[in-house]
């Protein structure tokens, strides 16, 4: 069964009354190892595909001098014809056909060990693939048993101090009055600043039209046409 | 990042808040390690934050299954889905027998990132109950 269905399935039945935890601790030790196992795995599978790579790459090199010793040799070989030294060339033969022998041994190898590291590094992506999809379960199961022990702590916290949550409702209504209390000093602190007593007094002179007047476009008009 | 280093930060901002808000915060004992962080003017729906291996998990209760009108459930469901992805930082889900808003941030995030997460979603919360009002008693 999958760690998703498996909380699923937990949640659903109940399993989180009494303490009684999600998935175990022992299966989240198991998974642990599991992850442990894994990562050891691809560390020792890196190291051998290094190994193959290097013997690879040896075998590689081997071939190719081999390939030129051949040809080497079959130069020699053909200049000796050329010299009619019909025994040196067989000399030379046997030697190439010795070269030839290893070269082929060689070629298997290299073969054998691209094959080989082929295979590591496939074997290192599925592993490490399988490594991510443990480390994202354990995640999910590990999250789940935090909020239940998070949510079971909060519980008792609440009964501990004797409140509880309040209605959802009640709770806004409150936080609501608050803001509108806050929102009311705050416009009061406002006006009462503006209003100053010599603040009123000069409004209420100047509405009177006693003392200095404010100029508007209007007196300025006025006062432009009285000339 | 552990809850008493939230707790500090949070605590001690007054009037350096990035986000206009100040807040008490309160560690609570128990298996974990939860803080209980309170906006001041919003101490109603406090919001808890708990730590675990790579995530920060911050947590708002909103109404118990009791308070939903029974009738208006699956609708109260569907605008809760539609409401998800638009709803900024945080999502919804369900803590036994109480739907809850949540936020999950990265365990290395910055401690100015968390207090966003914290305004965030108390300024969610309280839309979310302010618009699901006609689904609940």
């Amino acid at each position: 069964m999958s760690i998703f269905k498996k909380i699923i399935t937990a949640v659903r039945g109940g399993a989180s009354e009494a303490g009684e935890a999600i998935v175990d601790a022992n299966s989240t030790r198991i998974f642990e190892q599991e992850i442990r196992d894994s990562e050891k795995h691809i560390t020792i599978a890196k190291r051998d595909l290094t190994e193959v790579m290097a013997k690879q790459m040896q075998a590689a090199r081997e071939l190719s001098q081999l390939q030129a010793s051949i040809k080497e040799h079959e130069g020699y070989a053909m200049q000796a014809l050329n010299q009619g030294n019909e025994a040196l060339a067989i000399e030379v033969a046997e030697k190439i056909a010795e070269l030839e022998s290893n070269a082929a041994d060689q070629q298997q190898a290299n073969e054998s060990f691209l094959k080989s590291a082929d295979r590591l590094k496939e074997l290192i992506k599925k592993s490490e693939r399988q490594l991510t999809e443990y480390k994202r379960q354990l995640t999910m199961v590990k999250t789940t048993d935090s909020v239940q022990k998070a949510t079971s702590a909060i519980t008792d916290n609440f009964t501990a101090s004797n409140s509880k949550l309040l209605n959802a409702k009640d709770s806004l209504e409150r936080i609501k009055k608050k803001q509108a209390l806050f929102d009311d000093k705050l416009k009061a602190a406002e006006q009462l600043e503006s209003e100053t007593p010599e603040q009123t007094l000069k409004t209420k002179l100047q509405e009177a039209g006693i003392g200095a007047q404010q100029n508007s476009a209007q007196s300025v008009l006025d006062r432009l046409k009285k000339k | 990042m552990n809850i008493h280093t939230i707790a500090t930060h949070l605590n001690k901002l007054a009037d350096e808040t990035e986000t206009g808000f100040n807040f008490d915060c309160t560690p609570i004992n128990g298996d974990i390690d939860v803080l209980q962080v309170e906006i001041i003017g919003r101490e109603e729906i406090p919001i808890f934050v708990s730590i675990s291996d790579n995530q920060i998990l911050c947590i708002a209760y909103l109404w118990g299954e009791n308070e939903i009108k029974a009738d208006l459930k699956a609708n109260m469901m569907e605008a809760m889905l539609e409401m998800n992805i638009p709803m900024p930082l945080s999502a919804f889900a369900k803590v036994e027998d109480k739907y809850v808003v949540f936020g999950a941030l990265s365990i290395n995030s910055s401690l100015e990132d968390i207090e966003l997460e914290l305004v965030t979603l108390s300024d969610n919360s309280l839309e979310v109950i302010s618009e699901m009002d006609s689904y609940l008693n």
